[in-house]
């Protein structure tokens, strides 16, 4: 591990916080009357929209992963196809959680499923982007001692604190100071954008505060 | 002095007496085994007493510390026992304008002789608003209540001088005691009386009615009979019926319209009081949305029709509701709807100067008392803080304006005088009114009074002067009213703040005591001598200074001066070792994340807003601290192989045998833990704050549904969950064996409990479906519903003592099984060296017990024979439990709704998932000091408050379900107070008390959980792959041989130490405490922090007083759950004991 990684690694997150910063001015250029809480939805979409493509433009240009490189088209396609089902997959999963939690399972269904979407933006597309969709895989990083790279150690950290920023954001809801943004689910949503942001510029950081205790077994 | 058993094989035998430690002792004294059984059992006998009486005793110092914060949160009203009288005015000066010299007037003239006061009980405003349908073209709303008290209207319409409708503003608690109090006296009843509404006494301060007395008029009653409490012999002729049967709509109502013409024809009266109960019994049991509702407004317009019809002119007629009610027909609280009533007055002569307006006026209840005592020529009761309505005094349409203002100034300020008379008495007598305030009010009032003097003495003045004088005594009246209400909430902050030290200083001693009790050298033997020893020189050191001193002796005190006594050589001690070896935090054990969420549930007690939406925070962070040991359980690499974390990520592996099973099984044990918190939410009930959330229509009686069909299915369905219980419970049993012991409990499994499912059924058959039997049936129905519960309670109460009497449920009984030759006892004397040896003794015993078993177990080729006699005894202890449990859960069931069964089945099947989550995480440390993990704890605290709410409760008055009271007592419970109050209670806090009881499962089970677990984990992967290719029957050789090897000891591991188990029973019943009072704790703080809050007696004081009495029933629930377990412990040794007395034969 060197600085160059690091440093890599910084660029790609500004990259991506500049992707969620990017989905709020733009819209607004060609959108009247756009603002994140009144057209939330919208907003998600785009914001959603935005990271995911910044994500797949870092999968394809610095290849951080070198063990992809089986080149074959067919190979291409199933493996694309396969995350676009692992996606839906995980939305669908998150969307049961939600509502396990609490969210009302009738009313305000596309709102939470959007609340799904964005989530799964923030941690499972990564996870596709760096690990494939593998299961195993993921399993492994997000446990003890499982992290085998930079790239892994801060896709675990960036998708645990979108995890906390979402579960932090639930808790504004029952607040009587009714305010625009408490209600189901933008709370959430903000609260996991901000998560993701916070974890974005927090990996590099602690990468670089632990880099003498990090070792990682592959490299 | 010890004993050692041994089921050695004689060569084992000779190897152990080879070596040194064994070989030491003599041997075969088989003569000595009662004596050293019972030395043993005496010193297990010991400790557990102590255990018992230290918990008793911790909960004695959170009882000090909950009844100080309380005496000084929950203060109650000076009563002032002073008369107002018509020899005494209140003031100089008043009778310039009024007397007249009429005969029977007092402070003023009597503008009528006689009253008719029909009370309504629960008449919300609207219920009388007139309807106007006309004026709007859209089509009038029909709901059940509205535009039914048409009378009201027409004589509105008609003689709109001779009629006022009121919207009257109630004082909160709107309960009927407190409102007939606040109707009588003009006063206001504070907060604490809510609770004696069914206990209600006679009035002691002075009183309209009292007045009347000594005014010698005659004053006839009839209806609720609450008035015979309050009012002892003040009525010339009274009928009084019972109040207390709320799902009686009729009794009461016509028992009056029996009596009401008659009397009013004979007239013998000069003030007639009606009561009627029809509408509010409607509310409770149907609410207002129901057609019942109409016919009985219906019902009270042809009253009031008749009543005006007889009307004199000399008589007025005053309908008043005593308070509303919410959506749903309660009340209680101080809601909108709750507290807007009706008021209604009627003369047949002219009596108010102009129409009516528009909207009617709100004005306060208290009003009344005033008004009514000028009308009718009385003086105002002493400690009236209500202010006249002034339209009453005009003199009728055709007076002049002039006098006619003057009139009123005179009635304002009568009024003004008799206020500032009892303000100047009360704050002699007490300290409570504030002083700046007070002497603001002083001032207004002087001035006002010099104003209107100066007003009489020159009549002509302008009219101006008239109405400042008006307006200042207004301002004065309205002054007083706000300062009584803000000082009669007044806090003595030094008993808050004491008894908040108190709880934490408890806290804080839970914490500690449950860490030294981890400790292996923990004694029992210091937790008890000293601090009783201190509490008592601490009680009689204050008791004495009190009698030096003269001092009235406070129990309260007395009791918090004795729990910081005996806390204090605690404290000082952990002091001492926190100085000396260890700096604090190594002591607060408490793993990070679920500290975490503790705080932020505690933090969540400070927020107005987060109590009132405590039924949805309480899922939330039950479902998140389950993800957090399900992920914490993947985190800690047990979903995964280790191998696997070191191979390259794409590499294809499939080798995921065991391990990833019981993963999945966490994964699946934690999705199913979130699905029943999910569908027991839906059985939610919505505060009254929060207008938005709808109710959940099932936690209705089947009763108060229409449809027959939509019926009869939920009564499938609540029978179907009473069912599925039983079967589950059952099953649960039969697994581990325990069914098929002979013994009273299993019989009372097999037989009883089945009987109390289908009583409970039978009971809500007749219960749902009572109103449509026919006549002919009616009275066996009624006899069968106050037979029914009675039966299952008393079939409960049977079940528990047979559970008590032979708690051991093991299929074999002592003695009768012959000896294998193998099988050699080896008893010792002289006392166990060390406590290896007690730990040794037991599960050699056991296993020997489990030899011999096997052996009969061969000879009779019976099914499963290594396995049974194992199991029964492995769980003796949650077999005892879990039966206890189901056993109290029906009498519970039957005081609640019917379709809260299907919640009493997902508690179980909750608990039942979450117990094996926890069980899936715990290693089991055989020989050492044994502990619950704090999730634990938290996790079975936290579920019992969700239960608390998936039951239907909310922590405030009004959704107190008091229908409990009639389970069983059909009828009612005359005067009785304590039995209603239980019920109430038991159907309140049954998910404190069912979790509280169930505690000790949560030290239980991983050991039950032990049995599936390790068979699975011991075979190494390669021998597995040997045994698929063999046959089946090799299979069950192998695992013959591996069972005797190591069979599962299972529960039989905690009596191997009883000595850890003791103090692992200890440390979970102060880590239970701990958790439920840091909760009061929080309480406490956030109701003295905020006690200026608007919110502070709707939200925070019921929240203290509902997680008070949470926690007493808790901690009483613990105590009996752990006393269970002791009993259980108790028994299984003298079975031992038996056992080995018939071996010596």
């Amino acid at each position: 591990m060197k600085d160059t990684d690091i440093k890599t690694l910084l660029y790609a997150h500004f990259l991506c916080i500049f992707s969620v910063i990017l989905s709020v001015l733009i819209p607004s250029f060609f959108m009247e009357d756009f603002s994140i809480l009144d057209t939330h939805l919208t907003w998600l979409c785009f914001c959603s929209l935005f990271v995911t493509s910044i994500n797949l433009v870092l999968y394809l240009v610095p290849k951080p992963n070198a063990s992809s490189k089986r080149s074959s088209l067919s190979h291409k396609v199933t493996r694309f196809l396969k995350c676009c089902v692992y996606f839906f997959v995980s939305c669908f999963f998150f969307h049961v959680i939600f509502v396990l939690y609490g969210a009302p399972l009738i009313e305000l269904v596309l709102e939470t499923f959007l609340f799904a979407v964005i989530l799964s933006t923030f941690t499972t597309v990564p996870c596709l982007c760096l690990l494939g969709p593998n299961l195993k895989a993921w399993l492994r990083v997000f446990s003890k001692n499982g992290v085998t790279s930079i790239w892994e150690n801060s896709l675990q950290i960036t998708t645990i604190s979108s995890f906390v920023g979402a579960w932090l954001g639930a808790f504004p809801i029952p607040l009587d100071w009714e305010r625009p943004w408490q209600v189901w689910p933008i709370s959430c949503t903000l609260g996991a954008t901000f998560g993701y942001v916070a974890g974005l510029v927090i990996s590099p950081l602690w990468i670089y505060w632990n880099r003498k205790q990090l070792t990682y077994k592959n490299n | 002095m010890g004993w050692l058993l041994n089921s050695l094989s004689p060569e084992r035998l000779l190897r152990g007496n080879d070596s040194s430690s064994v070989a030491e002792r003599p041997k075969y004294q088989l003569v000595l085994w009662p004596t050293v059984m019972n030395s043993f059992s005496c010193l297990t006998r010991m400790q557990k007493v102590s255990v018992l009486l230290f918990l008793v005793w911790v909960c004695f110092f959170f009882y000090a510390g909950i009844a100080l914060f309380t005496s000084g949160f929950l203060l109650t009203r000076l009563e002032l026992t002073n008369y107002s009288s018509c020899q005494e005015p209140p003031g100089p000066g008043f009778l310039a304008w009024g007397s007249q010299g009429k005969p029977g007037a007092c402070w003023m003239a009597s503008r009528f002789s006689r009253v008719v006061l029909v009370l309504i009980d629960a008449l919300r405003f609207d219920f009388a608003q007139p309807q106007r349908s006309h004026t709007s073209g859209e089509p009038p709303v029909s709901l059940p209540f509205l535009g039914k008290l048409g009378s009201l209207q027409r004589l509105l319409e008609i003689q709109p001088h001779h009629a006022r409708l009121y919207r009257s503003q109630v004082d909160p608690p709107t309960t009927t005691m407190q409102r007939l109090k606040a109707l009588t006296t003009g006063s206001l009843p504070t907060f604490i009386d809510a609770g004696s509404n069914f206990a209600s006494h006679a009035i002691l301060e002075d009183n309209l009615i009292k007045q009347l007395n000594s005014a010698g008029r005659q004053v006839v009653f009839m209806g609720d009979d609450t008035w015979k409490d309050l009012f002892p012999g003040a009525f010339s002729k009274a009928f009084f019926f019972s109040s207390f049967n709320v799902k009686d709509l009729h009794t009461v109502d016509n028992g009056i319209l029996e009596h009401l013409y008659p009397t009013m024809d004979s007239g013998e009266w000069d003030v007639l009081i009606a009561h009627f109960l029809g509408v509010d019994h409607c509310g409770h049991k149907h609410g207002p949305h129901h057609p019942e509702m109409a016919k009985k407004l219906t019902q009270m317009d042809q009253v009031i029709q008749g009543l005006v019809e007889r009307l004199e002119n000399d008589t007025l007629l005053v309908v008043a509701g005593d308070h509303g009610m919410t959506v749903n027909g309660d009340h209680g609280g101080d809601s909108e709807l709750e507290v807007s009533a009706a008021l209604f007055l009627y003369s047949p002569t002219p009596l108010f100067p102009s129409a009516p307006p528009e909207e009617p006026e709100a004005i306060p209840q208290v009003s009344l008392v005033p008004t009514l005592a000028l009308l009718l020529g009385l003086p105002i009761p002493f400690g009236n803080i209500g202010e006249v309505m002034t339209e009453l005094f005009s003199g009728g349409e055709d007076s002049q304006p002039d006098s006619s203002a003057l009139a009123q100034a005179s009635a304002l300020h009568i009024n003004a005088q008799q206020v500032s008379r009892f303000l100047h008495t009360y704050s002699a007598a007490t300290q409570d009114l504030q002083v700046k305030e007070l002497h603001r009010l002083q001032n207004l009032f002087s001035k006002a009074s010099a104003d209107y003097q100066r007003l009489l003495q020159s009549p002509n003045e302008a009219e101006a002067t008239l109405q400042t004088v008006i307006t200042e005594l207004q301002q004065f009246l309205r002054g007083a009213r706000a300062i009584c209400i803000e000082s009669w909430a007044r806090f003595s902050l030094v008993r808050m703040a004491g008894g908040a030290a108190l709880l934490a200083a408890t806290c804080f001693l839970c914490l500690l005591a449950s860490q030294w009790a981890t400790s292996p050298a923990f004694s029992f033997r210091p937790l008890l001598l000293m601090p009783v020893a201190w509490a008592l020189a601490g009680a009689t050191l204050y008791a004495g200074l009190l009698t030096t001193t003269s001092l009235k002796l406070d129990l309260v005190v007395l009791g918090a001066v004795a729990a910081v006594a005996s806390l204090l050589p605690f404290l000082w001690k952990a002091w001492g070792s926190c100085r000396s070896k260890k700096p604090l935090p190594t002591l607060i054990s408490i793993p990070g994340p679920v500290l975490l969420l503790l705080l932020i549930r505690l933090a969540t007690f400070f927020s107005d807003s987060f109590v009132v939406a405590e039924a949805r925070a309480t899922p939330f962070l039950l479902g998140s601290l389950i993800l957090l040991l399900v992920v914490q359980r993947h985190w800690e690499g047990q979903l995964l192989v280790p191998k696997l974390l070191t191979i390259p990520r794409l590499g294809s592996s499939t080798l995921t045998g065991p391990p990833r099973h019981s993963g999945g099984y966490a994964l699946r044990l934690g999705i199913g833990l979130l699905l029943c918190t999910r569908l027991a939410g839906l059985f939610h009930r919505c505060p009254e704050e929060t207008p938005a959330c709808h109710s959940s229509p099932w936690l209705s009686p089947l009763a108060s549904m229409v449809g027959g069909r939509a019926k009869n299915l939920w009564y499938g369905a609540c029978v179907g969950a009473l069912v599925a219980l039983l079967v589950a419970v059952r099953l649960w049993l039969r697994h581990y064996g325990n069914l098929k012991s002979p013994e009273p409990p299993v019989l009372f499994v097999r037989w009883g409990l089945p009987l109390m499912a289908l009583g409970t059924a039978a009971y809500w058959a007749l219960v749902s479906g009572a109103d449509e039997a026919p006549p002919r049936l009616r009275a066996l129905v009624a006899g069968a519903s106050l037979v029914l519960p009675r039966a299952v309670v008393g079939l409960a109460a049977a079940g528990l003592m047979l559970l008590l009497w032979k708690p051991v449920t093991v299929l074999v009984k002592a003695g009768t099984g012959t000896p294998r030759t193998r099988t050699v006892l080896t008893p010792f004397s002289g006392p166990p060296t060390s406590q290896a040896d007690l730990d040794y003794v037991v599960p050699q015993i056991y296993r020997h017990m489990q030899e011999e078993f096997r052996g009969r177990l061969e000879r009779t080729k019976s099914q499963g024979p290594l396995t049974v006699a194992a199991y029964q005894l492995g769980s003796v202890y949650s077999a005892a439990m879990v039966t206890a449990l189901t056993v109290l859960a029906f009498p519970l069931l039957l005081l609640h709704a019917e379709r809260i069964s299907l919640v009493f089945l997902l508690l179980f099947l909750q608990s039942f998932l979450l117990l094996h989550l926890l069980a899936a995480g715990i290693p089991i440390t055989t020989p050492g000091p044994f502990a619950v993990p704090w999730q634990a704890v938290s996790a079975w605290a936290l579920m019992a408050t969700q239960t608390f709410y998936s039951t239907g409760h909310q922590p405030v008055f009004p959704a107190i379900h008091w229908h409990a009271a009639f389970v069983g007592f059909p009828e009612g419970h005359g005067s009785s107070t304590w039995l209603p109050a239980l019920l109430v209670g038991a159907n309140t806090f049954a998910s404190h008390l069912l979790f509280a009881v169930g505690c000790p499962l949560l030290l239980l089970w991983p050991f039950l959980c032990e049995s599936q677990g390790p068979r699975k984990r011991r075979q190494p992967p390669g021998s597995e792959a040997k045994g698929r290719v063999r046959p089946e029957e090799e299979e069950e050789e192998e695992e013959e041989e591996e069972e005797e090897e190591e069979e599962p000891l299972m529960e039989m591991r905690l009596r191997g130490a009883p000595h850890h188990f003791n103090a692992a029973l200890l440390q979970l019943g102060l880590k239970y405490l701990f958790v439920f009072g840091i909760q009061i704790l929080a309480c406490a703080l956030a109701a003295s922090i905020l006690r200026r809050h608007l919110m502070v007696w709707k939200v925070f004081a019921p929240k203290f007083i509902f997680e008070a009495i949470g926690f007493i029933v808790s901690s009483v629930g613990l105590l009996l759950g752990i006393a269970l377990v002791m009993r259980v412990d108790g028994a299984v040794s003298s079975w031992f004991k038996k056992l080995v007395l018939a071996q010596q034969r």
